[in-house]
C-alpha cells in the first residue's frame, strides 16, 4: 500500500504535502465530482419520471395526447438516432485524446456539438407540430416537463462541449491532461441515457 | 486541477477585510459565514415563533390575523429548516472535516463558496414574499392543492418555490463536495473505518441530500409549473394528482429529518467521549447504524401520509419501526461511552446530555406515531408539533449548541466562559421542555396544529400559557449566549490549540488553523490519532517517537480494534 510507505517518513509525521499528493492518486477529483453530480441528476429525473408514471397510473381515459394533438414517432426515432449517434462520436473524441490524438479530439468534439446542436434544433420544430401545450391536461404537463426538462441538460451538455471545443482548440488538451473531456463526455452520455428511457416509456410503453 | 493550495496566499497582497470574506474559498472562513448565517436566520425564525406562541398564548384572536399567523408559521418551519439547522451543521462540517481528516481545505473550494452564497440569496427570496403582497403561508410541507394558484394566488409562494430550489442547489454542490472530500481528500493512514464518526455522520448526510433533495427539485418545478404554465401534475380537475406531491415531498423530506438529526449526532459522538476521558463505545457499530439509517430512511415517506389512505401500512409502519433499532444502538453507544466514564460536565457535554435525553423523548414519541392506530388519532395535532421539535430542536439544535461551545475555541483561539454557557443551557433546556412538553398533551387532547385561535372551553389554555412561557424562556436563555460570545471574541480566556484534550486532528494544529490548516500531521493508527499521540497507544511508551517506530512495525490490519483499556 502506498500510504504505507508514506507513513514510514523519517519523523514518525507526514508533511502535510502528502496529504495532498495522497487526494491526487485514483480517479481525478473532477470526474468523482461529476460522477457524483450525475447520481443527482439521476435521483432529479426519477422525480420526474414518477411523476410521469404516477399521472399514468391515477389517469381515467385513454393516455395520450389531447384531441387535436399527435406526438410523432417518426421524428423522435430520427432525433434518438441523431442523440445516440452523437454518444458515439463523443467516445470516439475521448479514445482519440487517450491517444494523444489532438486533432481527431477536435473533429469528434465539433461533430458532436453539431448533432446536439440539431437534436435541440429537432425537438423545437417538433414541439411546434404537436398541436398541442402544456396546459392541455396532465398527459401534455408531463410530456412538455420530461422531454423539456431533458433538452435543457442537452443544451447545457452542449456548452460543455463548446468549452471542450473551444479549450481543444487553443491546444489545452494533452494525452496526460484532458479531465475536462472524460467530465463533459460522462454527462453527455448520461443525457443520452435518460434520452433512451424517455423515448422509450413516452412512444412504446402501453 | 488547482483544488488545494499549500501556500499562504492571503498577505501576499492587501486585501480588506470585507472583500476577503466576500471572495474566501476557505473551508474555514466557508465555514464561518454558515454558521453566523445560518444563526441570522435563526434568530429571525425564532422571533416567527415568539409571535406564534404570543398569538396561542391565550384564546382569541390578539394581534395577528389568520393570514398572517399562517405565514408566520410557514416561514418559521421553512427558514428554521432549510437555512438554520441544515446549513448550520454544514457549516460546522465544512469547517471541521477536513481539520479531521488532515486534508488542506475540501475537494472544490469555488464550489464551495457557491454553495455558500446561493444560501442567503435563497433565504432572503423566501422572505421577500412578505414585500410582494405576503409571504407563503401553505406550511413547511406546501401541501397540494393549498399551494395552488387558485388557492394561494401570491407570488409568495412562488418566491417559496424558487428560494427552495435555491437552497436545495446549494447543499446537493455542498453535499458533492462532502463526500469527494472525505473520499479523496483524507490523510495517509486515514483509513475509512478510522475517520471520526462526525466525518461518517457527514458522509451519510451528504449521501442523503445527493440523493434526495433533487426529488425534491423536481416536485419544485411540477408545482411552479403548475402555478404559473397551466400544468396539471397536482391537480385532480384534469387528471392530476394531489398525493403525488405529498410523495415527492416525503420521499425528500424523511431522509431530510436524517438530514438535520445524524449530523448533530455526530458531533455528540465526538463530545461525549472526550468528556468522558473514554473512547467511543462500539465505534464499528455506531457506523454501521448510521449507514443503516441512511439506507432505511429512503423506505420510510409514506408514514407521513398514512391517513391519505394510499398507502400500504403494515409496511411503512414497519420499516418505520426498524429505524428504532439502529438509533437504539446509537443510544447504547452513548451510555457504555458514558457508563464508568471520568464525566466532566462542561458546557459542550451539558448540551450533548441534553442531545441525548430530548432525543430520546423525540424518539420514542417517533416510534409512537410509526404505529397507525395511534397515528390516525394523532395526526396533524400538536402531538406531531411536539414530536419534531423533540426530534429537530431538542435533537439538532441542542446538537448545534454543543458543536458551538465545543469548536468555539478551535475557531477564534478563545474558549467561551464556562458559568455563562451553563446559565444558557439551564434556563434553555428548562424552557425547552416548558415549551414543547405540553404540546404532547395538547395534541392528544384535540388541538390540531396551524391553528391561530382555539375556543375558551377546549381546556386546552392553561398548556398553551405554559408553552409560551417556555418559549420566551428560549429566547430569553440566548442573551447569554450572545453576550458571551461577544465578550468572549473582545477579551476571552485563550484555548490553545487542544483546550478540551480531544481525540481528533482538529485539535492538533493551531487555533485558529493557519490558511493550509497543517504544517505537519501525527501518525494515525486509529480514530483517535491525538489522543494517541499525547497518551502513548495502550502500552508503556517513554516518547512519543518511540510509539511511532514501534507502531510502524507492528501494526496489524486490524490495528483500529485496538484499546487503550488500561488507560481508561
Amino acid at each position: 500500500m502506498s500510504t504505507r510507505t508514506m507513513q514510514a517518513h523519517p519523523s514518525g509525521e507526514h508533511e502535510a504535502a502528502a496529504a495532498v499528493a495522497h487526494g491526487q492518486s485514483g480517479m481525478p477529483m473532477a470526474l468523482v465530482g461529476m460522477l457524483l453530480f450525475i447520481a443527482s441528476e439521476v435521483m432529479f429525473f426519477g422525480g420526474l419520471f414518477a411523476t410521469y408514471f404516477n399521472a399514468r397510473a391515477g389517469f381515467a381515459g385513454t393516455w395520450g395526447p389531447p384531441e387535436g394533438g399527435h406526438i410523432d414517432l417518426p421524428l423522435a426515432a430520427v432525433l434518438t438516432a441523431i442523440l445516440v449517434a452523437s454518444s458515439f462520436t463523443m467516445q470516439f473524441g475521448v479514445w482519440a485524446i487517450r491517444r494523444g490524438d489532438t486533432g481527431k479530439l477536435k473533429l469528434w468534439t465539433g461533430i458532436t456539438l453539431g448533432l446536439g446542436v440539431l437534436f435541440l434544433a429537432g425537438q423545437l420544430y417538433d414541439y411546434t407540430e404537436l398541436g398541442f401545450g402544456l396546459s392541455d391536461g396532465v398527459f401534455s404537463t408531463v410530456f412538455y416537463t420530461l422531454t423539456g426538462f431533458h433538452g435543457a441538460h442537452v443544451f447545457g451538455g452542449a456548452i460543455g462541449l463548446t468549452v471542450v471545443l473551444a479549450r481543444a482548440l487553443r491546444g489545452q488538451f494533452s494525452r496526460r491532461n484532458h479531465v475536462a473531456v472524460e467530465a463533459v463526455s460522462m454527462y453527455w452520455h448520461f443525457v443520452d441515457v435518460v434520452w433512451i428511457a424517455l423515448f422509450l416509456i413516452i412512444y412504446f410503453l402501453q | 486541477m488547482a483544488t488545494t493550495t499549500l501556500e499562504p496566499r492571503a498577505g501576499s497582497y492587501h486585501r480588506s477585510w470585507v472583500l476577503d470574506w466576500l471572495t474566501t474559498v476557505d473551508h474555514k472562513k466557508i465555514g464561518i459565514l454558515y454558521i453566523v448565517n445560518s444563526f441570522l436566520f435563526f434568530f429571525a425564525a425564532g422571533f416567527l415563533a415568539l409571535l406564534i406562541r404570543s398569538e396561542l398564548a391565550v384564546p382569541g384572536v390578539q394581534f395577528l390575523d389568520q393570514n398572517t399567523y399562517n405565514q408566520a408559521f410557514t416561514m418559521h418551519g421553512t427558514i428554521m429548516i432549510f437555512l438554520f439547522v441544515v446549513p448550520v451543521l454544514a457549516g460546522f462540517g465544512n469547517y471541521i472535516v477536513p481539520l479531521q481528516l488532515g486534508a488542506p481545505d475540501m475537494a472544490f473550494p469555488r464550489i464551495n463558496a457557491l454553495s455558500f452564497w446561493l444560501l442567503p440569496l435563497g433565504g432572503l427570496l423566501i422572505f421577500s414574499g412578505y414585500l410582494f403582497g405576503g409571504a407563503a403561508a401553505e406550511g413547511w410541507t406546501g401541501y397540494a392543492p393549498l399551494t395552488s394558484d387558485r388557492f394561494s394566488p401570491g407570488v409568495g409562494t412562488d418566491l417559496w418555490i424558487i428560494g427552495l430550489a435555491l437552497v436545495g442547489t446549494a447543499s446537493i454542490m455542498g453535499a458533492i463536495n462532502f463526500i469527494a472530500t472525505i473520499f479523496k481528500m483524507r490523510a495517509p493512514g486515514m483509513t475509512l473505518m478510522r475517520m471520526p464518526i462526525f466525518v461518517w455522520t457527514i458522509l451519510v448526510t451528504a449521501t442523503l441530500i445527493l440523493l434526495a433533495t433533487p426529488v425534491l427539485t423536481a416536485g419544485l418545478i411540477a408545482l411552479f409549473i403548475d402555478r404559473n404554465y397551466g400544468g396539471s401534475f397536482f391537480d385532480p380537475a384534469v387528471g392530476g394528482n394531489p398525493i403525488l406531491w405529498q410523495h415527492i415531498f416525503w420521499f425528500f423530506g424523511h431522509p431530510e429529518v436524517y438530514i438535520v438529526i445524524l449530523p448533530a449526532m455526530g458531533v455528540v459522538s465526538e463530545i461525549l467521549p472526550v468528556f468522558s476521558r473514554k473512547p467511543l463505545f462500539g465505534y464499528k457499530a455506531f457506523v454501521f447504524a448510521t449507514v443503516a439509517i441512511g439506507l432505511l430512511s429512503f423506505s420510510v415517506w409514506a408514514h407521513h401520509m398514512f391517513t391519505t389512505g394510499t398507502v400500504f401500512l403494515p409496511f411503512f409502519s414497519f420499516m418505520t419501526a426498524l429505524i428504532a433499532i439502529p438509533t437504539g444502538i446509537k443510544m447504547f453507544n452513548w451510555l457504555g461511552t458514558l457508563w464508568r466514564g471520568k464525566l466532566i460536565l462542561a458546557t459542550p457535554m451539558l448540551f450533548s446530555l441534553g442531545f441525548l435525553s430530548m432525543f430520546l423523548i423525540g424518539g420514542i414519541s417517533g416510534v409512537m406515531l410509526a404505529s397507525p392506530p395511534i397515528d390516525f388519532h394523532v395526526q396533524d395535532t400538536y402531538f406531531v408539533v411536539a414530536h419534531l421539535h423533540y426530534v429537530f430542536f431538542g435533537g439538532s439544535v441542542f446538537g448545534v449548541f454543543a458543536a458551538t461551545y465545543y469548536w468555539f475555541p478551535k475557531m477564534t483561539g478563545r474558549k467561551l466562559n464556562e458559568p455563562l454557557g451553563k446559565i444558557h443551557f439551564w434556563i434553555h433546556f428548562i424552557g425547552f421542555n416548558l415549551a414543547f412538553f405540553p404540546m404532547h398533551q395538547l395534541g392528544l387532547s384535540g388541538m390540531p396544529r396551524r391553528i391561530g385561535d382555539y375556543s375558551p372551553d377546549a381546556g386546552w389554555t392553561i398548556l398553551n400559557m405554559v408553552s409560551t412561557v417556555g418559549a420566551f424562556m428560549i429566547a430569553v436563555s440566548i442573551i447569554p449566549f450572545l453576550i458571551n460570545v461577544v465578550a468572549t471574541l473582545i477579551n476571552g480566556e485563550p484555548a490553545g490549540d487542544d483546550p478540551w484534550e480531544g481525540n481528533t486532528l482538529e485539535w492538533a494544529t493551531t487555533s485558529p488553523p493557519p490558511p493550509h490548516n497543517f504544517d505537519r500531521l501525527p501518525p494515525i493508527h486509529s480514530e483517535r490519532p491525538l489522543f494517541f499521540l499525547t497518551h502513548g497507544h495502550g502500552h508503556a511508551v517513554e516518547r512519543p517517537e518511540d510509539l511511532v517506530e514501534e507502531e510502524i512495525v507492528d501494526e496489524k490490519p486490524g490495528d483500529v480494534e485496538r484499546r487503550p483499556k488500561d488507560l481508561v
